[in-house]
């Protein structure tokens, strides 16, 4: 395998960089951590509705999550086509994680519309401060996942994007798929275990 | 079993990448079944739980390589993951969500 870019090793045979991004995920899942539990000691306590067995669309959130799912398999999918230098797949999977994260968001767009439409709001009832504050955070990593799938393509494009900026590929990987992770724990308690 | 790493990387091929996709899509639909069957009702929180953790594991472990990277990158992530859980568990009791007859 060639390496055209600076490799980044620490003391202990590992990149710094993917290091210090793990380092990053661990503390993000303090923050997510802290946001799902808020939305979990607050649940059912609203004294006023709308309540989530009235407004959460279980169907819609299902192909969302699907769609989210299929992101993940399309960035591991660009990540092993950049290792192998075969850019041309490595394009295609990179796009295609981006506009599965914008179909996301558009979903979640429909969703977060519907809502306030319902009378759900931040101001609304405690279900509406802690679900808009804990789903609206996923949507913003999932908003600068996209943006930074997009770099990854344009750089690709641009023919800066090669097997041996394949590190850079994982990183963003990385990210792409805690953002993944964090969706299905939201999923599960928000959507699917609502009271 | 086969040898699913490939000797550059030892990262999974793309076969098995499919295969982790299938198994997550196929979980994601028993999870929904599971919401609207009314006889999972009783055991829809412990089996909602227990399949969104093997989700959680399958993307983790082989998606994100954790099962073929160092072991560090495991403890970066796993101790606060472990830590966040643990003040999740915490402040879900000293807030009264587990407590019974609510």
């Amino acid at each position: 395998m060639s390496h055209a870019a600076t490799v980044h090793h620490t003391s202990m045979g590992l990149d710094n960089r993917k290091m210090a991004f793990w380092a990053f995920i661990g503390s993000e899942c303090l923050l997510f951590g802290s946001l799902i539990s808020t939305y979990l000691i607050y649940q059912g306590r609203s004294i006023s509705g709308p309540t989530p067995a009235q407004i959460l669309n279980i169907p819609v959130t299902s192909v969302s999550t699907f769609d989210l799912l299929m992101s993940s398999l399309w960035m591991v999918l660009a990540l092993a086509a950049v290792q192998r230098g075969d850019m041309k797949w490595a394009k295609i999977w990179l796009l295609g994680v981006a506009v599965g994260g914008l179909i996301f968001l558009g979903f979640q767009y429909y969703e977060f519309s519907s809502f306030v439409h319902e009378g759900l709001t931040l101001q609304a009832n405690l279900f509406g401060a802690t679900f808009f504050v804990l789903t609206g955070t996923h949507g913003a990593h999932v908003a600068v996942g996209v943006l930074w799938m997009l770099t990854l393509w344009v750089r690709a494009l641009q023919g800066k994007l090669g097997p041996g900026h394949a590190i850079t590929v994982e990183i963003a990987g990385l990210y792409w798929h805690f953002v993944d992770v964090v969706w299905i724990a939201i999923f599960t308690l928000v959507y699917l275990l609502h009271k | 079993m086969e040898d699913t790493t490939t000797p550059a990387q030892a990262h999974p091929t793309a076969a098995t990448y499919l295969r982790i996709a299938a198994i997550l899509v196929i979980i994601t639909v028993v999870e929904v079944g599971v919401f609207y069957v009314p006889a999972f009702r009783p055991l829809m929180v412990p089996i909602l739980l227990t399949l969104s953790a093997v989700k959680f594991v399958l993307v983790v472990m082989f998606y994100m390589h954790l099962k073929m990277d160092s072991p560090f990158f495991t403890f970066l992530f796993g101790g606060p993951f472990l830590l966040a859980g643990a003040v999740m568990i915490a402040l879900l009791f000293l807030f009264g969500v587990f407590a019974l007859g609510r």
